[in-house]
């Protein structure tokens, strides 16, 4: 039985392109490209390449782009950075449904003192912008606000947010992570001063990332070392994921249109059946402003991490937002946020699809998906079932 | 992804003895929608030989709320009550292989789940009906429940409360008031040491001089900017220097005599204490 991955906003898988070109790297090609000889220092040329691919799917220019090891250290470098640069201004603002490499850098800031505004959500999800000018002050070093949502997929108005920011001279960084090779993101028409990329969200391998920093922005490096990266970042650069990384960028700028038409079409399938053959299920998030490749469900009365191990035993990947899935016994502070009932957190699923997933791949999925829900709705002292479809095929 | 025993995967998967029983002679209830896992239990009960005859569950939850709860059902099957009440959280879990630490708070449920039953067949009120204190409000987890798993359980850490009782679990406001539960708890059990040990040994005399000047006496001094050092002991004699706003106080043999007091009291009725002359 083959895997059906919809889990991509955890991971996604290399693809054959980018392995192919990252191999050689990894094998012939083990230079130095600090070395003075032409056996290291010739890579210098390719990750400059591979620099190039990068600035060109997000609309920036080569010199702005710095590679890191993750989205996680992209993000870090940024915020650290801004704060290092403005020693001064001791407020930080964000929002209550960032990643955790966000969330819980800030909360460590907070612990060193600074004045963090942690932005609410309204129940699709959505900044209000009134809100987040209102809290700005001479005393504000920052904004980080992510581009779109891990969880639930939802986009915030970026374009609209990076204007108004940079109207007042406030620092903004986005993390972009879950955006970049979904959607199209051009620096040239967003005013945003750095922006966070990571290579496995987007069929790289993981292990690389990249940070975005708009020329003359004050920047400060996170990690201090050798003169990599001009400085920016120290350490030897990690030569095959950096080349697969600028062919990852290169495939999802080239199909991009097409792809974002195929998951959309393919997202929709899969959520409209659901929401069809299984009473009692919503839709968590604003689907006017979406990833067109994330849907985020809930089914009432069951718990999340009961339907993914259901749902594992036909190998179909997904993931939940239930506490029982976080380690942690705590639910999805994304879910929370909007004010989604403790009850939906708890029977949340998220599908998250990629290039790679088939229409039979969904049709499956919608095919085993209404009797595990409705299996464990009859175990469940709450599934008070109703009258559903009748064919376990709505589709004809 | 959560390391769960062949067991555990099995009744999560084939659950035994699922659905209601709609002349149940028991029902026990726990949990709820909000807490993320809830366990209704209905028991058949022959009321000759008070044997559970026939046992189903309903249970929302993940998969090892489900596995517990499928082997609580056949545990308790041909127990009397009382035979069935035996059974602890952590038979549950053994039944099972074993379960994930984080996952322990399953086996509690099913545990609570036989309680709420049997005191429902035997009229009693579950649970029982007293005032009692919420101190997890997340999860809804009082102070009683707490401190019973803790004990049957052997639990010394907060840690260990969450993954048992999801206490603490949630927004951690309460996880300060959990581990005060568990000082108050296991320091109970400690022996108390005697104040007046009956054979005052020399060394013992001087470590209990030392340690009431520390405890009981320097802090109240301290608070008016005074202080006293210890200096010396002999035999009975205690010798010590006022400091700090005590020196030349006028009322340092006031000071003095309390001290003497307090010792005297605290160690042997033959203190006397001095200063150095």
């Amino acid at each position: 039985m083959n895997t059906i991955y919809l889990d991509n906003n955890a991971t996604t898988q290399i693809s054959p392109e980018v392995l192919q070109e990252m191999l050689p790297y990894l094998s012939d090609f083990y230079g130095n490209p600090s070395s003075m000889h032409t056996f290291g220092g010739q890579l210098h040329r390719k990750i400059e390449e591979s620099r190039e691919m990068v600035a060109a799917l997000i609309g920036a220019s080569p010199e702005e782009i710095i590679f890191t090891s993750c989205g996680t250290e992209s993000d870090n470098t940024a915020l650290m950075s801004a704060v290092e640069s403005f020693p001064r201004k001791k407020h930080v603002i964000t929002t209550r449904v960032e990643h955790p490499a966000v969330l819980n850098f800030c909360h460590h800031l907070a612990r060193k003192g600074y004045r963090l505004t942690y932005l609410p959500v309204n129940n699709p999800g959505q900044l209000d912008i009134d809100l987040l000018l209102k809290t700005i002050d001479e005393d504000t070093a920052l904004a980080t606000i992510m581009y779109a949502n891990n969880e639930t997929g939802v986009l915030f108005p970026i374009k609209e947010i990076s204007e108004l920011l940079r109207e007042r001279g406030i620092l903004f960084h986005v993390d972009a992570v879950q955006a970049v090779g979904k959607i199209p993101v051009d620096l040239k028409t967003l005013p945003v001063d750095m922006l966070s990329l990571s290579g496995h969200k987007l069929h790289a391998p993981k292990g690389i990332g990249a940070l975005y920093v708009r020329k003359g922005t004050r920047f400060a490096p996170y990690i201090i070392g050798g003169h990599q990266e001009k400085g920016r970042r120290a350490g030897t650069e990690n030569i095959a994921s950096i080349i697969g990384l600028g062919k990852a960028c290169q495939l999802a700028q080239k199909y991009l249109k097409e792809e974002m038409r195929f998951l959309s079409v393919l997202r929709d399938k899969l959520e409209n059946a659901l929401l069809k053959c299984c009473p009692d299920v919503r839709i968590n998030g604003d689907i006017e402003n979406r990833l067109p490749n994330t849907t985020n469900l809930s089914f009432e009365y069951i718990e999340g991490e009961a339907i993914l191990l259901r749902l594992n035993e036909y190998n179909v990947c997904a993931s939940s937002g239930s506490a029982c899935t976080s380690g942690s016994l705590e639910p999805s502070h994304v879910l929370r946020a909007m004010g989604v009932p403790f009850t939906a957190v708890h029977g949340s699923i998220r599908f998250s699809l990629s290039r790679y997933n088939t229409d039979e791949e969904i049709n499956k999925v919608i095919e085993i998906m209404p009797p595990i829900i409705k299996e464990l709705r009859q175990l469940s002292p709450f599934g008070r079932e109703k009258p559903s479809c009748k064919s376990s095929q709505p589709f004809s | 992804m959560w390391e769960y025993t062949e067991k555990v995967k099995n009744a999560f998967l084939h659950p035994r003895n699922t659905g209601e029983i709609p002349d149940a002679d028991a029902v026990g209830e726990v949990g709820s929608l909000v807490c993320g896992d809830a366990l209704k239990l209905f028991l058949k009960i022959d009321k000759e030989t008070g044997k559970i005859i026939n046992a189903r569950f309903q249970t929302f939850g993940c998969a090892s709320a489900i596995a517990s709860s499928s082997a609580l059902t056949e545990m308790v099957k041909g127990k009397t009550l009382d035979e069935a009440l035996k059974i602890t959280n952590r038979d549950i879990a053994d039944f099972l292989g074993g379960l994930p630490d984080q996952k322990m708070h399953c086996s509690v449920l099913g545990r609570e789940a036989l309680e709420a039953a049997i005191a429902n067949y035997r009229g009693e009120a579950f649970p029982v009906e007293t005032k009692e204190k919420v101190v997890c409000k997340c999860f809804d987890v009082t102070e009683d429940k707490i401190r019973k798993t803790a004990i049957e359980n052997h639990l010394t850490t907060v840690d260990e409360i969450t993954n048992y009782t999801k206490a603490g679990g949630g927004c951690g406001e309460c996880l300060a008031k959990i581990n005060d539960i568990l000082t108050d708890l296991w320091s109970i059990k400690m022996p108390i040491t005697p104040a007046k040990p009956r054979k005052l040994t020399n060394l013992r005399k001087i470590a209990l001089v030392q340690e009431i000047i520390e405890t009981e006496i320097r802090p109240g001094l301290q608070a008016d900017n005074g202080d006293v050092e210890l200096i010396d002991i002999e035999g009975n004699k205690v010798i010590v220097e006022l400091r700090g706003m005590c020196t030349g106080c006028v009322m340092s043999d006031v000071t003095l005599g309390r001290i003497q007091e307090k010792l005297r009291e605290l160690v042997s009725e033959n203190i006397v204490v001095e200063t150095q002359k």
